[in-house]
């Protein structure tokens, strides 16, 4: 490969867009030729001063009820029936106090949108201004003993890093009048709000996935916890969160 | 049976909020981009959404952020660009001064190496709307819309190899215009 060719090429190394092959050539040149070796780090370095840098905008509120108002929207009533029979589908294999406790959810439905309502306030409130974290660090062990003395639990925090999603710190929340630990966590250049409240159920349930104002929130809870994990990324690769955080959190109860 | 109709209309409207507006914020992102103005993104994306609902039933894909992205695009070179002072010269006829002048030509006395300055949001953001747009297009799908370069290419309808191309000059460009704004000596 030539310095005129990896010019080109080394692009799409740093974009991830080359097969092994070409990679390994594109590698090879980088690394017996100073100059563009020299090159490809500039570009990284500028590719990870814009990945930290949040680049994105958040579409403001106004705009947000603009064009939720302007679209045609489902009736209450409809989304609540198809939410619960979802919550039976997916409780087919689970015991019938589970399924009782999802009567009580469905029952509590106004409670629920109000909480709901709460959660995304937060996660929008949140990406707004500077004000994402409180407690800004990748190191769990630093994060958990953050929240001492400001909540009234002791909010698992995990680091999912190795498993695709970063650990940016913690954040004091308020979800229905409480105040709420927030881990936040980066997917990609998306942010979820991990928020962990003091569970009111006594029986812990599996996630639910939920939508509004179209941000997906996953709803669960735990150990006595209640979770809610909301972001704007798919709703597949929320609930691949939910699992891993899950998975990490109470490895012994998912064997 | 009056009622089915509105059923599946109100079932179309549902599915498409599930779909679509999980990414507003990436549309508005790139709006915001592209026509480097508050105001005028904001109507580009009410526009973008009601266009997308307009034509969801012939959504075929599976991911849908690169269509609504498509369907920004096309309402930002219309209409916006006659109204407004923006010009987006999408069919640009620069590549080919582009590749007139290769790139690795102008390296040799460069600052690209030096090392970067941490620059705030705020720089970065205004450095990359002084990009010239089909550069700043590109390295925003990439870099901030986290497209791969065969969405890109599907967005702007171009093939792979201009985008790369594109990118490239887009990433040259920058990085000159960040080390220029730290008044480093060249």
């Amino acid at each position: 490969m030539t310095c005129a060719e990896t010019e080109i090429m080394l692009h799409a190394l740093l974009d991830g867009e080359l097969d092994a092959g070409h990679a390994r050539d594109a590698e090879a040149h980088l690394e017996g030729c100073p100059r563009c070796g020299a090159q490809f780090r500039a570009y990284r370095e500028m590719q990870q001063a814009m990945l930290a840098a949040q680049l994105r905008y958040t579409a403001p509120m106004s705009l947000r009820r603009r064009i939720d108002m302007t679209l045609p929207s489902a009736p209450q009533r409809t989304s609540s029936r198809r939410s619960v029979l979802k919550g039976f589908v997916m409780g087919t294999a689970l015991s019938t106090a589970l399924a009782a406790s999802l009567v009580i959810a469905v029952i509590r439905t106004d409670q629920d949108q109000r909480v709901l309502g709460d959660v995304t306030s937060a996660h929008v409130r949140s990406l707004q201004g500077d004000h994402l974290t409180d407690v800004q660090t990748s190191d769990q062990h630093t994060v958990k003993p953050w929240f001492n003395g400001k909540v009234d639990v002791a909010p698992p925090v995990v680091d999912l890093t190795a498993q695709g999603f970063t650990l940016l710190g913690g954040r004091l929340d308020y979800i229905d009048g409480r105040a709420v630990a927030s881990i936040v966590y980066r997917r990609r250049t998306h942010v979820i709000n991990l928020f962990v409240a003091q569970g009111a159920a006594s029986e812990d349930h599996g996630p639910r996935l939920e939508t509004m104002q179209g941000f997906n929130i996953e709803r669960w809870s735990a150990q006595g916890l209640e979770f809610f994990a909301i972001s704007d990324i798919n709703a597949e690769e929320l609930r691949e969160f939910v699992e891993k955080f899950e998975a990490a959190f109470q490895p012994a109860n998912r064997t | 049976m009056a009622g089915n109709g509105g059923d599946a209309h109100q079932d179309k409207a549902r599915r498409f909020r599930d779909a679509a507006l999980p990414h507003l914020d990436d549309v508005y992102t790139l709006a915001r981009y592209l026509l480097r103005d508050t105001a005028d993104a904001e109507d580009a994306v009410q526009e973008c959404y009601l266009r997308a609902l307009r034509y969801f039933d012939t959504f075929r894909g599976t991911e849908i952020k690169p269509w609504l992205f498509a369907i920004l695009r096309n309402i930002c070179r219309g209409e916006f660009v006659r109204r407004s002072r923006v010009t987006l010269a999408m069919d640009d006829t620069t590549d080919d001064a582009e590749d007139a002048a290769p790139l690795w030509q102008e390296e040799q006395a460069s600052p690209e190496t030096e090392i970067l300055r941490q620059r705030d949001a705020e720089t970065i953001r205004r450095l990359v709307s002084e990009l010239p747009d089909p550069f700043r297009e590109a390295i925003v799908l990439r870099e901030i819309n986290d497209l791969s370069y065969s969405e890109i290419a599907d967005v702007v309808g171009v093939p792979i190899g201009t985008v790369m191309s594109r990118l490239a000059r887009a990433r040259s460009m920058l990085r000159k215009a960040w080390v220029a704004e730290e008044g480093l000596p060249t």
